[in-house]
């Protein structure tokens, strides 16, 4: 790897886990889709804050595109507080109103500076280490490396001090407010840093995309664990290797580094989805199937009880009787069945004869409830 | 941003029965455990509470009664300072509830969180000390002794290390009475706390109730089956957005107030001279019909 690939490498790590683990504390308040409307409501903000200070690297940049995220968060809540729309109406108002104003401004007032809408909308990672921070003559490496390291150490140290009052507040406002614990602090608290998240990962993978960033990861943390400190951890992990491996696609390819991030975080939701240990799709699936062969043999040691000792025993053991016309099972099936009868040792199998044996004679009792 | 200390911190709290007696006297006398006076909550201009009084003496156990949509959850959250009234004043054991928080358990109605969050029993127990906790401190082994005696207060000991998802409706409510529990407080809110539990968790919640009350507590309860008010409770309020009739249940818990509470005929007293096994309450019962409960 070249230093500018090593670069692009830990500026993408850094964005990435700092989004996952606001967006962690998004997904647990049911408020994904906000990161999408704070993330959209940014753009006024800093196009406003360019046109007043006029330099795109200037840190007001960053305060005023988080000032407009929280005010999207306000706007927000006052339209829902109406008791007019619901939240997710609320949402889908006010993020495009002030995102279409950011377009607007950038289009007829900001003209034809680095400012462009494919930039605002999909990030260039890729130019990244072009823009350095060089302080008293001295290049201290790739300016929004210390950016994005900022706001995810911010992220983390808010995280980390106010753990308590995040996982209360986040689980049962009402006790943290009888509590004394200002909800609405830790609320806004929690929705400045997403603003500022949002602002810092804007340029790595642009607007559209830090919504992938900051839920997938921790969509499929929340899925392996059922503790909150354990579920931070693994959105972290899972914020590192979507941006590993999607650098990686995007390299591979030849294709846009954000959407390759984003298609990763996307695949690793799935492939945690379909492969969590418990309640994973796989695992449900699997289990699923061992209860149905289970009952079945059940099924068939209770049939055999039935008919044991009269006079249509001789029909009704034969296993060609099980499937067809009167059991309804197929022939694999009902071969599979049988074949796992015997080796669990309920069945004893003489040609095309069954028997049951006592455990056999016992898993139908206890079925049956004698 | 720590609650400043109130003239009665835990620490003054009786912990046996032998010294609460003068406490008490005191506290009957000159404060009320509760003082409600002229409340009124309006959410935008609908009236949802009007001029609420209300004067609960310590050491009572209080039945809030009422239809549904009377404001009994609404009384509580205003009292707890969870909504802001538009008039009113509300005193806890003399003091404003800001002053006095250390002093008021609360337990929510446990539809009110969500239950997949992840988080383990003994974690969800550990909430309650977050107040003498106060900001930026963590639990500690102390707190987690504490959260475990408090388990075992309810029967909920083997669940500890439980994600909470996986826990029944009786057992939820067992954790949020824990919680309130380590929070060792003189006056408990709770809301609803029978809903949706088997008769076995609604008698040990109750046995639960009547030790608080002998510990010289006062215990506040949201409370839907009318069966069980008198065999449960000292104290009721009749709500139904204004206050129908507030003291003791000998007094106000007659035919002429439920009338007046709910509307529509009253066949309740009657009833009740023949005692039977109080059914665990599903939902409100509706207006009118709280006379006959069908078994669930």
């Amino acid at each position: 790897m070249t230093t500018p690939q090593l670069e692009i490498l830990a500026i993408a790590v850094v964005t990435a886990v700092g989004c996952a683990l606001v967006g962690s504390f998004l997904l647990l308040r049911g408020m994904a889709m906000m990161s999408d409307a704070i993330s959209h409501a940014i753009l006024p903000g800093i196009v406003i804050a360019f046109l007043i200070v006029g330099d795109l690297s200037s840190p007001w940049l960053v305060v005023a595109a988080a000032a407009m995220g929280v005010v999207a968060v306000i706007l927000v809540e006052l339209l829902y507080r109406t008791g007019r729309v619901r939240e997710d109406a609320a949402i889908g108002l006010v993020f495009p109103a002030l995102f279409s104003l950011g377009i607007i401004l950038i289009t007829r007032v900001v003209g034809n500076v680095h400012l462009d809408t494919d930039v605002v909308l999909l990030g260039e990672l890729a130019f990244a280490p072009f823009d350095r921070l060089v302080i008293g003559g001295h290049d201290l490496g790739p300016r929004h490396l210390y950016l994005m390291g900022t706001i995810t150490a911010i992220n983390l140290l808010f995280i980390v001090t106010f753990y308590k009052e995040l996982k209360l507040a986040t689980f049962d406002a009402g006790l943290a407010a009888a509590l004394g614990f200002a909800p609405a602090a830790i609320h806004y608290g929690l929705m400045l840093l997403v603003s500022i998240t949002a602002v810092g990962a804007f340029d790595a993978v642009g607007l559209v995309l830090v919504v992938a960033l900051m839920i997938a990861p921790a969509a499929a943390a929340y899925l392996l664990t059922g503790r909150l400190g354990r579920m931070l951890w693994l959105a972290a992990l899972f914020g590192l290797l979507t941006a590993a491996s999607g650098l990686w696609l995007a390299t591979w390819l030849d294709a846009s580094i954000a959407g390759s991030m984003a298609t990763c975080a996307g695949l690793l939701f799935a492939a945690v989805y379909m492969l969590a240990p418990r309640h994973g799709l796989l695992a449900v699936l699997l289990r699923r199937r061992r209860q149905r062969y289970q009952f079945a043999q059940t099924m068939l040691a209770i049939h055999l009880l039935q008919h044991e000792g009269r006079p249509e025993e001789a029909d009704e053991a034969r296993v060609d009787h099980l499937y067809g016309r009167h059991v309804g099972w197929d022939r694999p099936f009902t071969t599979q069945v049988v074949a796992q009868a015997v080796a669990a040792e309920l069945v004893i199998r003489r040609d095309d004869r069954l028997t049951l044996t006592d455990r056999g004679r016992t898993r139908a009792a206890q079925a049956l409830a004698l | 941003m720590t609650d400043a200390h109130s003239p009665h911190g835990p620490d003054d709290l009786p912990r046996s029965g032998n010294q609460q007696g003068s406490i008490d006297a005191v506290d009957a006398v000159t404060a009320p455990a509760v003082e409600v006076t002229d409340l009124t909550v309006a959410y935008g201009e609908r009236p949802v509470l009007w001029d609420i009084d209300l004067a609960l003496p310590a050491g009572q156990l209080m039945a809030i009664l009422g239809p549904n949509g009377a404001g009994k959850t609404t009384l509580i959250k205003a009292i707890l300072g969870l909504v802001t009234p538009v008039a009113g004043q509300i005193l806890i054991h003399g003091q404003p509830y800001a002053q006095q928080r250390r002093l008021v358990g609360y337990v929510p109605q446990r539809g009110s969180v969500d239950w997949d969050f992840p988080t383990t029993v003994l974690d969800v127990v550990t909430m309650g000390l977050y107040g003498t906790l106060g900001w930026l401190r963590r639990p500690g082994r102390r707190e987690k002794v504490q959260a475990e005696a408090a388990l075992a207060k309810v029967g909920m000991s083997a669940f500890a290390n439980r994600q909470i998802s996986q826990l029944s409706g009786g057992q939820q409510q067992r954790v949020f009475l824990a919680r309130a529990l380590v929070q060792d407080a003189r006056i408990y809110f709770m809301d609803e706390p029978f809903q949706g539990v088997d008769a076995k968790t609604e008698r040990a919640i109750v046995a639960l109730l009547k030790e608080l009350r002998s510990q010289g507590r006062t215990v506040i309860v949201v409370h839907h089956d009318l069966q069980t008010v008198p065999e449960y409770f000292d104290w009721a309020m009749l709500l139904n957005i204004r206050r129908i009739a507030c003291g003791p249940v000998a007094e106000v818990f007659n035919d002429e107030n439920l009338r007046l509470t709910y509307g529509g005929r009253v066949e309740f007293l009657q009833r009740k001279s023949q005692p039977q096994p109080a059914p665990p309450e599903r939902d409100e019962p509706p207006v009118g019909h709280y006379g006959g409960h069908i078994q669930p």
